[in-house]
């Protein structure tokens, strides 16, 4: 009797917390639709905010930018982090120690300072190009730095920076639990370390890589905070909502949530079922 | 001729939008349905040079296509054949900082007065060639060779306004507004009242009803400011820029200082907002067009300028944004209630009354800062109670560990 | 297995360069002044905003105490599901933290207002209206909504560890529930709890949008003072790095201590 009371209890605790959750996204999704532009009373059903949304460029080009920026920062980010991770792996126990350390500061530190102390960075090498450009004593061989940095370059730079922490401590313990002998096998079979590891270690640790591709994507997608302090005149989609909800609201920013939710939504729900029909076939196989 | 082609403008605005006429006069350039430029100006020679231009202005201030509007931007790149990237700010501090840190380069920016003054001082603008601008001669006498730049050296005015209250006619009564610039230090209207989010504005109000000059002039000035802002403060529900379009139009509150433009915008949202200008005085603000000392395409830079002051386009800017347009040509082509509008076109004798944001030293300047971050970082009624509940979180969490670490000690030993 | 340091020095170079030299540079402008040279005067400035710390502090201690009550039930619940259950759960947890977050907060301003649907639905019952928005509540609110399924991930984690027999195994032996939750339950999800209240405070105590957005730019935290002194109105580079090394230190301090049980309790778990 009292197991019952427990689980109805149980059931109506979850069913609060998960409408705490969803409520919201509900009502910007309903108010999506909505004939006016309040955003409190529902006065009838339209779907010019979608299509409005669909002409809006600076929209459209600040999604794109963020597309581009997120997959060539999360492709350069697993490079340097596969490469790193295995380069690491054949330190001593102490240097690892220290480099794991450094790496977890981005991860750890609030966005808010990787942002700003990147920004100072960025700040202090454009003082020092322009310092050398624009004094008669240097030289002319050292005037080559560009002064206008701020932009598409320091942006990625920023990006990178915060998703190799990422791929390191996905790739770097699968290293470690890989099996020595796999490697040593593919050697005494007459690889060479170059095949052996393309042929024998790479495959290994893909799913790790894969799982840190997408890990590094969608982070960066997803950055406001870094973004908002390297990005000059350039505007990336978080950075294009938050400055349309600085001005008057336009509904369209409601059709623009529900559209990223319902597209998110088919993500998650495309590669479980993927996923549960990998893991099934595996089990036949057994 | 000018008279004839701006009576045929206003024919055509007035047929609404009919059926085009695909003439246009034999010495204009037409765009589009609504955009005609004049053809003695070479505006193509970017055109196929690749040519792209940073543009960085305030949100909502230009004709941007949206609600119908005439889309100005893209009608500059179709015909000049030049790229336009445009970003905007929304105080004139955040633009300075963006600038000054060289965290970007724009090509045309749009400061007001005082921050204007303040950058060509630093040398931050480049003098403009005005030969590149000849509709520099269309603007209105009454906008050149202020204070801030003398001669206009520096800048093109793009819009004119002045800071008045915005009220919402359900929840204020109209007796009040008699009180002027006081009405926003009144506790009836306790957490209805929209301020400024930027120090220079809130400022001047505050010495203004100190009875002294919106422009501080020593950092007793400052002081005293200060304490009438932090007294203005329980009253206040928050510290916005752009967000009081929603909030007032939603209702959300009932008194907001603003500009005259954004006011004219908000009543022709909600008709039951009103705007009025304080009798003793307030601000005028102009924003006006500039070329960045950074900038690499000056030359592309000015033909912007320029188009923006072109008849066509400044009217349709006008009728966005609701501001006072700078060229002269436009109040006639207005609609009547805008040309005849005591807040787009003002008593000569309150803009007599009223003062442009100075520019001030950098130790005033310093000094607004130190006294804004304060004062909004002022908490009246958290004060006392914050440090002392802290304490006792810290306290709690120390305990805990303590208690967490004696129980994990007694385990082992029960092993 | 394969001794290839050399692959590590791209990288090496990029720490160096992008992580290390930033945080010295950020740590050079808090201890001078604008002409260059050393000074205290940053750091003392500080003092005066003592007000902006406290609240932080304390609006990111509240967000994470609450998001710590609330998660911990769920976490339980949903480690107690069968498998296929827990899965769906689970995604259901994530897939709002997907959503960017300056949509999800956006979409409680217009739950929040005074003319709000929250202030509607009360004034269909004749209650309110109250004024929401703008309140130290609402950040608080706000926090919690986008940090709390980094409170319920870890907790969770910690919890499909526990067997059920463990559970069972104290009642049993006569402890009621308030006994196994003290007794088992907490220190055996310690772990947890120190990883998700880290990954609720760091963020808390930082965030500039949020309080930007539901606080009305009256209840400024140290990330919007920092953001004004870069981006804002003040534009004081040396103070603004002068308070994110204050803000820096507080958060490590914090980390050390959250971690600090963490290693204890991880010997006591595996």
């Amino acid at each position: 009797m009292k197991k019952q009371h427990l689980a109805a209890l149980q059931k109506v605790y979850l069913c609060l917390i998960f409408s705490f959750l969803y409520v919201p996204i509900a009502v910007m999704m309903v108010f999506s639709f909505n004939e006016s532009k309040s955003r409190t009373l529902f006065t009838g059903f339209t779907l010019k905010w979608y299509k409005s949304l669909l002409h809006n460029e600076m929209i459209l080009e600040a999604l794109w930018l963020s597309l581009v920026v997120a997959f060539l920062a999360a492709t350069v980010a697993t490079i340097l982090g596969v490469m790193a991770s295995i380069g690491i792996s054949g330190m001593k126990k102490r240097t690892q120690g220290v480099i794991n350390t450094v790496s977890y500061l981005p991860v750890v530190n609030p966005e808010i300072i990787t942002g700003v102390s990147l920004m100072m960075l960025f700040v202090v090498y454009v003082n020092v190009a322009h310092w050398l450009n624009s004094n008669p004593e240097v030289p002319g061989f050292l005037k080559f730095l560009p002064e206008n940095i701020f932009g598409f370059g320091t942006l990625l730079i920023a990006h990178i920076t915060f998703c190799v922490p990422y791929v390191i401590f996905n790739v770097a313990p699968k290293l470690r639990r890989m099996d020595v002998r796999m490697y040593e096998a593919a050697l005494d079979l007459g690889c060479n370390p170059r095949q052996a590891f393309f042929k024998v270690v790479l495959p290994e640790l893909m799913p790790a890589i894969l799982s840190a591709f997408l890990i590094s994507l969608t982070y960066s997608i997803d950055d406001f905070i870094i973004s908002y302090f390297s990005c000059g005149t350039l505007q990336t989609l978080p950075i294009a909502i938050y400055s349309m909800t600085r001005k008057k609201v336009s509904p369209e920013i409601n059709a623009l949530s529900t559209i990223m939710f319902v597209a998110i939504l088919c993500i998650i729900l495309v590669s479980n079922a993927l996923e549960s029909r990998s893991y099934r076939k595996k089990r036949v196989k057994e | 001729m000018k008279k004839v082609i701006s009576l045929l403008l206003t024919l055509v605005l007035a047929a609404g939008s009919l059926a085009l006429p695909t003439f246009a006069a034999e010495d204009k350039i037409q765009v589009n349905e609504d955009i005609s430029v004049s053809a003695d100006y070479d505006w193509t020679r970017f055109k196929g040079q690749n040519v792209s231009l940073n543009i960085y202005n305030w949100g909502l201030y230009i004709s941007d296509g949206s609600d119908e509007s005439v889309d100005v931007i893209s009608a500059f790149e179709e015909l000049t054949g030049i790229k336009v990237n445009y970003t905007t700010f929304d105080t004139n501090e955040s633009m300075y900082a963006k600038l000054k840190s060289g965290g970007a380069s724009y090509d045309v920016i749009f400061p007001s007065d005082y921050m204007l003054g303040k950058m060509a001082n630093e040398g931050m603008l480049l003098p403009l060639n005005k030969e590149n601008i000849p509709n520099l001669a269309g603007i209105s006498e009454l906008y050149l060779d202020k204070e801030y730049d003398p001669g206009n050296v520096y800048s093109v005015p793009y819009m004119w306004c002045m800071v008045g209250i915005t009220y919402n006619k359900d929840m204020v009564d109209e007796a009040d507004l008699e009180q002027g610039w006081n009405l926003l230090w009144d506790p009836r209207y306790t957490g209805q009242i929209l301020q400024f989010n930027n120090s220079r504005d809130c400022f001047a109000m505050a010495l203004k009803t100190l009875g002294r000059s919106m422009n501080p002039t020593s950092t007793q000035d400052i002081d005293d400011a200060l304490v009438k802002l932090q007294e203005q403060k329980p009253l206040v529900q928050a510290y916005v820029m752009d967000e009081v379009f929603d909030k007032m139009e939603g209702g959300e509150a009932a008194l907001a200082p603003y500009y005259t433009g954004d006011g004219l915008t908000m009543i022709a949202e909600n008709p039951s907002l009103g705007m009025f200008l304080p009798e003793e005085g307030t601000l005028q603000c102009v924003d006006a067009m500039c070329i960045p000392a950074s900038s690499q395409n000056q030359e592309a830079a000015e033909m912007f300028i320029n188009y923006m002051c072109e008849v066509d386009v400044a009217l349709q800017n006008a009728l966005f944004v609701q501001y006072t347009s700078p060229v002269e040509a436009v109040r006639e082509l207005l609609p009547a209630e805008l040309r005849d509008s005591e807040l787009m076109y003002p008593d000569p004798a309150l803009i007599e009354r009223s003062e442009y944001p100075s520019v001030i030293s950098d130790e005033l300047n310093s000094a607004m800062d130190m006294a804004w971050s304060q004062m909004k970082s002022f908490d009246d009624t958290g004060n006392q109670w914050l440090v002392p509940v802290f304490l006792l979180v810290a306290i709690a969490m120390t305990v805990f560990n303590v208690w967490r670490r004696r129980a994990r000690k007694k385990r082992r030993q029960m092993y | 297995m394969i001794k290839n340091r050399k692959l590590a020095a791209p990288y090496l170079v990029w720490m160096v360069v992008f992580i290390l030299v930033p945080l010295a540079i950020v740590t050079y402008f808090a201890f001078t002044d604008k002409a260059g040279n050393f000074t205290l005067e940053n750091l003392m400035i500080i003092g005066q905003y003592s007000t902006v710390f406290v609240r932080s502090l304390l609006l990111a201690a509240e967000a994470t105490v609450i998001c710590l009550v609330l998660s911990f039930p769920v976490s339980y619940f949903l480690s107690r599901q069968r498998a296929a259950k827990q899965k769906i759960f689970l995604m259901l947890v994530m897939l709002p933290m997907w959503m960017n977050f300056l949509l999800r907060t956006y979409a409680w301003m217009s739950l929040l207002e005074n003319n709000g649907i929250i202030n509607r639905i009360l004034g269909f019952f004749g209650i309110g209206p109250f004024q929401m928005i703008y309140t130290s509540g609402a950040v608080v609110l706000g926090m919690v909504y986008n940090f709390l399924p980094y409170m319920i991930l870890p907790l969770y984690t910690a919890m499909t560890k526990i067997d059920n027999s463990v559970i069972e195994a104290a009642q049993d032996l006569g402890a009621g529930m308030f006994k196994t939750l003290t007794k088992v339950l907490i220190p055996l999800s310690a772990p947890g709890i120190a990883t998700g209240i880290t990954m609720v405070f760091v963020p808390s105590v930082s965030t500039f949008i949020i309080s930007r957005m539901l606080g009305g730019g009256s209840n400024m935290l140290i990330g919007d003072l920092i953001e004004l002194q870069f981006l804002g109105n003040s534009y004081n580079y040396n103070l603004g790095s002068a308070l994110s090394l204050v803000l820096m230190v507080i958060v490590l301090l914090c980390m050390s201590f959250t971690n600090g049980f963490d290693d204890e309790d991880m010997e006591g778990v595996v």
